[in-house]
């Protein structure tokens, strides 16, 4: 660097006193540089982000992430063909790496078939939550080991996607209950599944009743009001929030438009663009997820959930009668048994049905 | 100065291959790659590279470049198209208010890739909110520089109103540990930098560890790290480890000297230690290379581990290869400092003069200050942190953790302060099977002797 360049800005600090000989500052610092430093880093190391998508069968799931992440990340069930529905909520998980312009991203996506699709569907929300506390517990295990890894292996959910039937009406009372329990524990974005079935002024009048029924029920979805840092983010996350849930539609084809090769439904009426704004908000939901807010679902998923999760065990095992020799982690309870809130409001469910709410 | 290559620039994009619709691999490459489009001609001619000794600086161009591009759904300018062409990385706040050239921008390139580009970006916006923090100590003896350089490097002068201490006053001296902080404000990018010094070291008569009070030092700051990252409450962890450590050697010495090689050995494995020449400028060049090797002879000799460079990776430029190896062969690095400007060919610099010329501080060709500077803040500050979090900090806590489980294996009374992992109990009937096992192994064995010994008095 040449090192007689004046520098635009000088750095400032403390202002020389009088007394001492101005100096002039020639040249700067180059504390930028850090920052590209870290952006290398995290380039070799590549990032990780996971994935759960949650919803009724048939409302596609799969076929949203594929159109999210432009590849065959889930193999699509198509309909008509006869697939059993498995008896008990299974989650099935798969990991790939997907790379664009030097960019790798781990990507693991967890699928929730059988869920809400049986005649009793009370409690079908606990593999989900035993599930997503399970990830949190082996990080922590890494965590307070005594040589632990440089680079923990993150298997913690981020982002919860659930998918509401485009019924039209509002919530139901599954999806209430299961985003009341789960809102506490991990980001959760809700979507209106197969909105090419609703019309626009359909959509925004069960996008408002469903934000309503959001609010009547303080359930808190990503993102979330009390996690804005400053003003620029608070401007930014409530115009998400004013659209929340997005009103999706997913497709893998391609047809030709307009000479263009777009993704899309073909219908006998028109094609629906998957990406075009207005006849569905897709790319909101992709611009949300990937562009513009996954580092930050990271980093809520760490420095908050993780934390009520960690705090709650530690306070877990202080509880727990000492042992001859030290205070140790108690081993997991089976089950979901702690449910952190956003507001740190530590729960412990100790029987199943201890749902009663405290105040946030 | 060589100024260093062109890395090649972003890149070429194959031709544009149908969407898989068929494929199931386990490493995908995403969606249908595209070509930029042809800027138009009166931006075709790109504004120079900043030009200095980083490697990472090589990729940033002036921010007036930066077209306004298209704007994401939100109204957020969208980084992840400018980053794709442009790599730049600009903190948002500094892009208010500056001129922006517009660029015209095909209206699908947003369909045709899932935008991982941005990535990188959330994770710089992420860290110049949150800002940068570094610390880094200062240890010599008193005379060789130390303020002058810290001055000289970070552009700030810490020492405004000091008072140098008499020689009577130096006599009871011990080592002392000073904190100062300052805010570092370049182009948008904080830095909150804590310089650690320690005047009195090695001043008085008698040193024998006079650097005990700052390995406490450095272990106090290792510990409340610790007990921190241990607590319940980790929302704002202020993180005051010792980053790295500039330890002056003495330029009129023949090498490392008792005190130098006592210090180096007590903090090895507790911070990153650069040494450094200081002073170089009573030193001709020939001096400085004997110096240099013998220096480095003396600390392998003693088995010190100073901070290592780390390898560059196989892919990089071959320039980029060629200062990595200079500046690993200019270790320890010879510096000057200077807090006043003077005249040189008509132009101003950072220097000292005397009467038979003027050294230059930031000229290579006179010092190694440049190749200091471009190490710790340029190029290598984050893997100082890295290698003081990764290793020192968990060689710290390993240790610290034994410690305490042995400690409570013996007073069952005390209460661990931090979580840790239980220890294996051995259960009743493990320890009856072992038993057992040992007397069979026994029994075996005196059999065996007792054959043996017939054996021979056949």
């Amino acid at each position: 660097m040449d090192p007689l360049r004046q520098s635009p800005s000088p750095c400032s600090s403390r202002p020389s006193s009088p007394k001492t000989p101005p100096c002039e500052m020639l040249g700067y610092v180059g504390i930028e540089a850090v920052l590209d430093q870290l952006k290398i880093k995290a380039m070799k190391m590549g990032f990780e982000f996971n994935i759960m998508v949650v919803g009724q069968s048939g409302l596609g799931k799969s076929t949203m992430l594929n159109t999210l992440f432009k590849s065959k990340v889930w193999k699509c069930t198509l309909p008509g063909l006869a697939m059993p529905t498995p008896q008990t909520l299974q989650l099935k998980s798969v990991t790939h790496v997907i790379e664009e312009k030097g960019v790798k991203l781990k990507l693991t996506v967890t699928d929730t078939p059988g869920f809400g699709d049986q005649i009793n569907n009370d409690k079908c929300w606990n593999p989900i939550l035993g599930y997503i506390n399970e990830q949190y517990e082996r990080y922590l295990q890494e965590e307070i080991l005594i040589t632990r890894q440089r680079h923990i292996p993150d298997t913690r959910v981020h982002c919860c996607v659930y998918f509401v039937p485009p019924t039209g009406h509002c919530l139901r009372p599954l999806d209430i209950e299961f985003l009341q329990r789960l809102c506490r524990t991990v980001n959760v974005v809700p979507v209106i599944a197969r909105a090419d079935s609703l019309t626009l002024e359909e959509r925004e009048a069960f996008r408002r009743r469903i934000q309503h029924n959001l609010r009547t029920h303080c359930i808190e979805v990503y993102p979330q009001k009390c996690f804005d840092e400053d003003i620029n983010d608070r401007i930014l996350n409530s115009k998400i929030r004013d659209r929340i849930p997005f009103a999706v539609v997913g497709a893998d084809r391609q047809h030709l438009v307009n000479g263009r090769c777009v993704l899309g439904r073909k219908t006998k009426w028109g094609i629906i663009e998957v990406e075009n704004m207005e006849h569905c908000e897709f790319p909101l939901l992709r611009d949300l997820l990937i562009r513009s807010h996954l580092q930050d679902l990271k980093d809520i998923t760490h420095n908050v959930h993780y934390e009520n999760y960690r705090v709650c065990r530690l306070n877990e095992s202080h509880v727990l009668p000492h042992g001859p020799c030290w205070v140790n982690l108690a081993p997991t309870p089976p089950g979901p048994s702690v449910a952190p809130g956003p507001s740190k409001a530590c729960r412990q469910a100790r029987e199943d049905s201890d749902d009663n709410e405290d105040d946030y | 100065m060589l100024g260093p290559a062109l890395r090649s620039s972003f890149p070429v994009a194959p031709p544009a291959a149908q969407f898989p619709s068929d494929c199931f691999p386990a490493t995908m490459r995403v969606g249908r790659s595209f070509s930029p489009p042809a800027p138009p001609a009166s931006a075709r001619e790109a504004p120079p590279l900043v030009r200095c000794g980083s490697r990472a600086c090589l990729w940033l161009r002036p921010r007036a470049r930066l077209g306004a591009g298209p704007r994401g759904l939100w109204g957020q300018p969208h980084r992840g198209w400018a980053t794709s062409l442009l790599w730049t990385s600009i903190p948002p706040s500094v892009k208010r208010g500056r001129e922006q050239s517009f660029r015209a921008v095909p209206p699908d390139i947003n369909k045709q890739y899932v935008g991982l580009v941005t990535l990188p970006d959330q994770v710089h916006q992420k860290s110049v909110k949150k800002g940068l923090d570094f610390t880094l100590m200062v240890a010599g003896e008193s005379g060789l520089g130390k303020s002058t350089l810290v001055h000289s490097l970070f552009l700030t002068d810490l020492y405004k109103d000091r008072k140098l201490l008499s020689a009577e006053e130096h006599i009871s001296q011990t080592t002392e540990i000073l904190k100062h902080t300052v805010d570092i404000e370049e182009k948008g990018v904080k830095l909150k930098l804590t310089i650690v010094d320690t005047p009195g070291f090695g001043d008085a008569v008698n040193n024998s560890e006079c650097w005990k009070p700052i390995t406490d030092y450095v272990d106090q700051q290792f510990e409340q790290y610790f007990r921190d990252e241990s607590g319940l409450n980790r929302k704002n962890i202020q993180d005051n480890r010792v980053h790295c450590c500039l330890y002056f050697i003495s330029p009129f010495g023949h090498g490392l000297r008792p005190v130098d090689v006592g210090f180096m050995k007590a903090l090895h494995e507790k911070v990153n230690i650069v040494p450094l020449i200081a002073k170089a400028d009573c030193l001709v060049p020939s001096e400085i290379r004997k110096l240099k090797e013998r220096i480095r002879e003396e600390i392998d000799k003693f088995g010190i581990h100073v901070y290592q460079f780390p390898e560059c990776d196989s892919d990089e430029d071959e320039d980029f290869k060629q200062q990595d190896r200079e500046l690993k062969e200019s270790a320890p690095f010879a510096v000057i400092g200077s807090n006043t400007v003077v005249e040189a060919k008509g132009q101003r610099v950072r220097g000292r003069l005397y009467p038979w010329g003027i050294v230059e501080v930031e000229n290579q060709a006179h010092c190694d200050f440049v190749k200091l500077r471009n190490m710790l803040i340029r190029t290598h500050m984050h893997d100082l942190k890295d290698v003081t979090c990764d290793v020192h900090y968990e060689n710290y806590r390993a240790h610290c953790i034994q410690q305490m489980t042995s400690k409570l294996t013996q007073d069952s009374r005390m209460e661990s302060p931090i979580p840790i992992l239980p220890l294996p109990t051995p259960d009743a009937e493990t320890e009856k099977l072992i038993r057992m096992k040992d007397e069979e192994l026994r029994r075996m064995q005196e059999m065996l002797q007792k054959m043996k010994q017939q054996m021979q008095d056949q």
